[in-house]
């Protein structure tokens, strides 16, 4: 904090300069013969993982999004920051009464960042080639009631669907939907071509991705302000922060280091204001085998954890306790950790009505993300509080964790956040990793996912997130926060992540 | 390490301020991981999260951790865990060590074979392979025990055979086999007590080094698994408080360094003392 206010910006960048190592990434940064009166247009943003490749729509990983997403990639409509449905590439859509057709009137002049137009054609390609039998899009069960798609001429295109879905415009406001040109589809993973504000400028691996303004971006309505971005992988949360108070970084926006996020929010050269995120933190069971067979036993395992205090150990207090498989992100959200709050004594009573007065003993398979084992290690002295003796079995992720669990499912129990938003219709999947069948659930979210009608539906993904808390497949404890910090002299970015992403769009600096 | 400490005492009484230093070092170091089994200040495993990372003295001697365990207590009942690791491990090594190379040294055609199989361990890096098996048995005691162990076959191997040689070479053999006894019997007779000072040299040395690559293992997540404290593991999980909470990584990077120093000292004055080469050196 010293160092910034001390020396001026030209002074600093010779100072670091004289550091042989910092030399290069100083020379990325800085933009000769810029006055020092007009803002910068320059942004470099930190972030923990480094994605392993830059096409949203051919793999999981949602730090893919997090780089490319809205920045040089684009879909039909977007999730804005409060996870409402905006027009995009689409300029406007109706919709059949009877929910079957979705006709988008699409925008004219846009461009991909190779020169080719955007046209219904190569929406329609796009679309297709989720759809596709060898399809590897990492949500592509969330496009399948697409039956077909038409493109009469190229400022329209037409949707019909096989049965009605209603969160169909929210799934195609994200990441794995964006639009995509057949020419540059092939080596998207490493070079992106998108309709967005940012085209790809290079990726060197390890270290960073680096953008810089489209210059003929479609969008008029909504200019960017940043000339040049960059992406700047840093795993280690020290080195993350010491990157953020040197100037090296501007902004961090998913500080994994929760205990180092105090000290940000005190400094007034920051803004540190914690959000959230759609990251569901769940202690998945395996429902099919005993004990977690047997509801009273999760019910009991959920009612011995104090949801608070965890939050407090395992995330210095950040993020939100949820009582199911929703985040308060989510349209139709309840706040369901009353159903079964923290009482050591009655789960005691319950293990006992189970047959398990005498204790109980089971492994835990735990990830390495330090989220996990320090909620692991806090739901084991939970545990033991109400006579439960739980192992825990250090399993690495995502290899070894996701054939032991998702693949072979050979667990007890287990810790991960759900990344995906409005992912409840997972309990649904069969087969899934928590084992869970209940035929009412299952009816409830797939009226949900056809309900046309936005009041109807919130209603029945209330009632799946009632039953949810009620029958406890999982251990609900908590959201994620969106622990970002970036320099004061900045606006625009997200506080909350309704969708896992770094939208640019808005953010400029102020001076 | 040795050289220097070698170096340092040219001109002492040989041997006895590292074997005074190392002594109560290690006596202390023992005696707080046995104590830690019938009393410790607080119940090691117990989270008072409201009460998460204290300063020393400001809750317990040396304050509570991020999950506000008393770390006073994890480092004592820590101790006693790397103790009984490192023992284990040192166990495996010296037992099965001692066998090779006095059989090595007993037998010429063994010899060749058995050396060259200890050449080749060598030429494991022992985090690394630790960490392969910990990968192939899961972590735990188990692993941590058999790769400290099995890494330390050649080191007791090479040093208990080059001194059976020697045992080898005296007249007293000589007059043994003259008597009639057999190379078993001669080993076990004159051979193995002749050489153990050697051995519990070498066993305080390698019980230091076992220490040290215990509480990497645990920093790495191949020790004992959670809720068992681990000095490895403490410090590990301090990183990322080093500015808030210093004490965290401190104390048990203190308490390592202290075993690790103890049990060198210790096993240098016992060269120094026990070693007929070392005492005609010095």
């Amino acid at each position: 904090m010293v160092t910034r206010t001390r020396f001026s910006r030209p002074r600093r960048r010779l100072l670091a300069g004289a550091a042989a190592g910092a030399a290069l990434a100083v020379a990325m940064l800085g933009l000769p013969g810029r006055a020092e009166a007009a803002p910068r247009t320059d942004l470099v943003v930190g972030m923990p993982v480094e994605p392993p490749g830059l096409d949203p729509t051919s793999a999981a990983p949602t730090v893919i999004g997090q780089v490319v997403w809205q920045n040089v990639f684009q879909g039909l409509t977007r999730v804005d920051r409060d996870g409402k449905v905006q027009p995009q590439l689409a300029r406007s859509w109706t919709v059949s009464p009877d929910g079957l057709t979705y006709t988008f009137a699409l925008q004219q002049g846009a461009k991909f960042h190779n020169g080719e137009p955007f046209t219904a054609e190569t929406a329609k390609f796009s679309l297709d080639a989720i759809r596709a039998p060898g399809s590897v899009n990492p949500q592509k069960a969330l496009y399948a009631v697409i039956a077909d798609v038409k493109a009469p001429d190229p400022q329209t295109l037409v949707l019909t669907l096989s049965k009605p879905s209603g969160n169909l415009l929210f799934w195609l406001g994200l990441p794995a939907a964006v639009m995509v040109e057949p020419k540059s589809r092939e080596t998207l993973k490493s070079n992106p071509v998108g309709t967005g504000p940012f085209r790809f400028v290079a990726w060197r691996k390890g270290d960073r991705v680096e953008l810089a303004r489209s210059p003929d971006y479609w969008d008029a309505a909504r200019r960017v302000h940043l000339d040049k971005v960059t992406f700047r992988f840093i795993g280690d949360p020290q080195a993350a922060a010491a990157a953020l108070r040197a100037g090296d970084v501007d902004a961090y926006p998913l500080l994994p280091a929760p205990e180092l996020y105090g000290a940000f929010q005190k400094d007034k050269a920051f803004k540190a204001e914690p959000g959230l995120t759609e990251m569901k933190v769940v202690a998945g069971m395996n429902n099919a085998e005993k004990p977690f067979s047997d509801k009273r036993v999760r019910q009991a395992l959920m009612m011995a954890v104090d949801r608070k205090l965890l939050i407090e150990g395992a995330y210095s207090g950040y993020g939100a306790p949820i009582g199911s498989h929703y985040t308060p992100n989510d349209p139709g959200y309840k706040d369901l950790t009353g159903v079964y709050p923290y009482d050591p004594a009655k789960a005691k009573a319950l293990l006992a009505e189970a047959g398990y007065a005498k204790g109980l003993t089971f492994t835990f398979k735990s990830p390495q993300m330090a989220y996990a084992t320090r909620t692991a290690e806090i739901l084991q002295a939970m545990f033991s509080e109400v006579g439960v003796t739980m192992t825990i079995v250090p399993t690495e992720f995502p290899a070894k964790w996701v054939q032991e669990v998702m693949r072979d499912r050979s667990f007890d129990m287990t810790v991960i956040a759900h990344a995906e938003p409005m992912d409840i219709g997972i309990y649904a999947n069969d087969p899934y990793y928590f084992g869970y069948k209940n035929p009412a659930f299952n009816d409830v979210v797939t009226r949900a996912a056809q309900a046309t009608d936005e009041a109807a539906r919130l209603k029945l993904y209330g009632e799946a997130q009632e039953i949810l808390a009620a029958d406890v497949p999982a251990l609900f404890l908590f959201v994620l926060p969106k622990l970002s910090v970036w320099r004061a002299k900045l606006t625009g970015f997200w506080k909350n992540e309704p969708v896992p992403s770094n939208d640019l769009t808005e953010v400029r600096w102020t001076e | 390490m040795t050289a220097l400490a070698l170096k340092m005492r040219r001109g002492w009484r040989p041997g006895s301020v590292p074997l005074l230093v190392g002594g109560i070092l290690t006596a202390l170091l023992i005696a707080i991981a046995l104590t830690s089994l019938v009393w410790t200040p607080a119940d090691p495993t117990r989270m008072r999260i409201l009460q998460k990372l204290k300063g020393p003295l400001v809750s317990g001697l040396l304050g509570t951790d991020q999950l506000g365990r008393d770390v006073a207590s994890m480092l004592m009942r820590g101790a006693f865990n790397s103790l009984t690791t490192a023992f284990a491990a040192v166990a495996v090594g010296a037992v099965l060590g001692t066998l090779a190379g006095v059989a090595a040294a007993a037998n010429h055609k063994l010899d060749a074979v058995l050396m060259r199989i200890c050449d080749a361990l060598f030429a494991l890096p022992p985090i690394l392979s630790a960490i392969m098996l910990g990968a192939l048995l899961g972590p735990g005691a188990l692993t941590a025990i058999v790769a400290i162990g099995f890494f330390m076959i050649p080191v007791f191997a090479r040093v208990t055979r080059g001194a059976a040689m020697q045992v080898w070479a005296r007249e007293y053999i000589m007059a043994a086999r003259m008597a009639g006894k057999g190379t078993a019997r001669i080993t076990l007779e004159h051979v193995l007590p002749n050489i153990s000072a050697q051995v519990i040299v070498q066993v305080t040395i390698q019980l230091a080094m076992a220490i040290l690559t215990e509480a990497g293992l645990s920093f790495l997540g191949l020790g004992l698994p959670p809720p068992a404290p681990t000095w490895g593991r403490m410090l590990a999980e301090s990183q990322t408080y080093l500015i808030q909470a210093p004490h965290l990584a401190l104390a048990p990077g203190l308490a390592i360094a202290a075993a690790v120093l103890g049990l060198n000292l210790l096993g240098d004055g016992l060269a120094a003392r026990l070693d007929p080469r070392r005492r005609q050196a010095s």
